[in-house]
């Protein structure tokens, strides 16, 4: 193995217990979030010195949120690329840090998305914002966001044999994870899902059919929420009150509809190699996938375009004794109830970190024994179509 | 309630929109890789060149991939019933989002791999949108 550089890592963690949150705004979740982030890892709001924004809570987010805030940091990073802006965020303040131009980067989150009756799946692109190529190629035909990832589940099953079961026991294992996590149960109670508990592939399969081949026990919830980050320094990491949870390797990526192009390779076969290859570590070594999970489909896909099997053989993988958190095969992905049943306010980056960060620490609700090395993958944008990855490799020391 | 329509002014796809009114299925080349260029722009995504031209596609291809759409909360769609939106790869080469129409069962009827032809259907705004039936 090549040495591993420690630059900087996750040092304080938040993630906003609520999920439908009435009265409160965006801003608000990010403010308390990062209060409490810092209070994790015992640091004050006046040691932040990098501020990071996925544009979600105002316009001209760098600014606004600084005055916000009452920082005046002195790294502003607005990277905004859906889902997994949170991955980009993390490499980019590591990279920060590693330069000396700052100690302590936060990154925050807060959205109202359920409070806000915001149809994020299934409204259809509205036509809005200003006139667009994408946007008029798109908009006269009515794909929703759910359709546009079942697009690739069909494809998936049409080229590697891929099941509706094979893709269910996804959302089994999550959710076996969320029922331990009483944050999720909450969620799930507050947003009125049918049927709390335990749920069989049978259970996926007899669910409501919403785009072929996805059924609802297959797609995320929209829930409010948000959370925080902070990212520090080995020398501020040394004195803060959590073990450090290292970034050891990043990797940023895009993919589009391409002519000939195959839709069921995401920006994640550009992301993971360089983020596998500077942490020195191998799939296979990695014990918590914290795998994005908008869709069951998202999850396959990812899986196997993160090198943790071979493309089109996701199907069998999943198949195998692994994902639950007590499964002898790793990896255990998304133990804290993930997008599918704990939270998704319309970007989960941040929570991959935060569970991810949990399990090196010893902390989640579905701990696995001895867990040293998690991958968090973020995907942005939409699966099928124009969207980012984003890759981060984490050890605990 | 219409569907939503294409809004102009869009430099970069009002030609292949104008080109609908003639019920003529336009892409684009590039005169200095030979690639396909769609969707449109001034230039070439491959290359990065700014000399493309137009050619018309005979609106015939196949099905790449598909889903059948069982909820939509636009008002525009929100009554149609179950409907099938798809990848077309075109036979030229270019691949556009559409739907499938024409079959009796959409969610039977519509398969990956299966030849298509376009089926023009025309807008209040004037535009025509490809749609595309089994061929």
């Amino acid at each position: 193995m090549v040495s591993q550089r420690r630059d900087a890592a996750i040092v304080g963690i938040h993630e906003y217990p609520l999920r439908k949150a009435p009265g409160v705004t965006p801003l608000q979740i990010k403010a308390e979030s990062a209060a409490r982030a810092l209070a994790d890892a015992g640091l004050s709001w006046k040691d932040v010195d990098g501020l990071y924004d996925a544009q979600d809570g105002a316009g001209m987010s760098g600014l606004s949120l600084s005055e916000y805030f009452g920082f005046k940091p002195n790294v502003i990073d607005t990277t905004a690329v859906g889902g997994s802006s949170y991955e980009f965020q993390a490499a980019h303040a590591r990279r920060a840090i590693a330069a000396g131009k700052c100690r302590v980067a936060l990154l925050t989150y807060g959205s109202t998305a359920a409070s806000g009756m915001v149809h994020i799946g299934t409204g259809g692109r509205e036509g809005g914002g200003a006139p667009s190529p994408q946007g008029n190629m798109t908009d006269p035909w009515g794909v929703t966001l759910i359709a546009n990832y079942a697009m690739v589940a069909h494809r998936h099953m049409h080229q590697y044999g891929t099941t509706s079961e094979q893709l269910a026991r996804i959302s089994v294992a999550t959710r076996a994870h969320a029922m331990r996590n009483p944050e999720a149960v909450k969620a799930m109670t507050d947003l009125l899902f049918e049927n709390i508990r335990e749920i069989t592939v049978d259970d996926v399969l007899n669910s409501r059919m919403v785009a072929d081949p996805l059924h609802l026990l297959e797609c995320c919830m929209v829930s409010d929420g948000g959370g925080a980050v902070v990212i520090a320094s080995p020398e501020v990491a040394r004195d803060c009150r959590q073990k450090p949870v290292w970034i050891i390797g990043t990797g940023e990526a895009t993919k589009y509809v391409e002519n000939g192009g195959d839709i069921t390779v995401s920006a994640a076969v550009q992301s993971a190699p360089p983020a596998f290859g500077e942490a020195g570590v191998r799939p296979d070594e990695i014990d918590i996938g914290m795998i994005y999970d908008s869709f069951s489909i998202t999850v396959m896909c990812l899986l196997e375009d993160l090198g943790f099997c071979k493309k089109g053989e996701g199907g069998q993988f999943v198949s195998e004794d692994r994902l639950h958190f007590q499964s002898k095969l790793k990896p255990h992905i998304n133990t804290d109830g993930g997008g599918l049943s704990s939270n998704h306010p319309g970007m989960r980056g941040i929570f991959l970190l935060i569970e991810a960060a949990r399990q090196l620490r010893g902390q989640s609700t579905s701990q696995v024994e001895g867990a040293k090395l998690a991958v968090a993958h973020g995907n942005g944008g939409q699966l099928g179509g124009t969207h980012t990855g984003g890759t981060i490799i984490l050890a605990r020391d | 309630m219409p569907r939503p329509q294409p809004r102009f002014p869009e430099p970069d796809t009002q030609p292949f929109w104008e080109a609908t009114k003639n019920h003529e299925l336009k892409y684009q080349v590039c005169t200095a890789c030979s690639k396909v260029v769609f969707f449109p722009r001034r230039h070439c995504n491959h290359c990065g060149s700014v000399e493309t031209e137009w050619r018309t596609s005979k609106g015939e291809g196949t099905v790449y991939t598909y889903s059948v759409v069982r909820l939509n909360r636009h008002p525009a769609f929100r009554d149609l019933g179950a409907y099938a939106v798809a990848y077309i790869d075109l036979d030229e080469g270019f691949r556009i989002l559409s739907n499938v129409i024409g079959v009796a069962d959409p969610l039977m009827d519509v398969k990956i791999g299966m030849r298509v032809r376009v089926k023009w259907e025309d807008q209040e705004s004037s535009i025509s949108l490809p749609l595309f039936e089994p061929a």
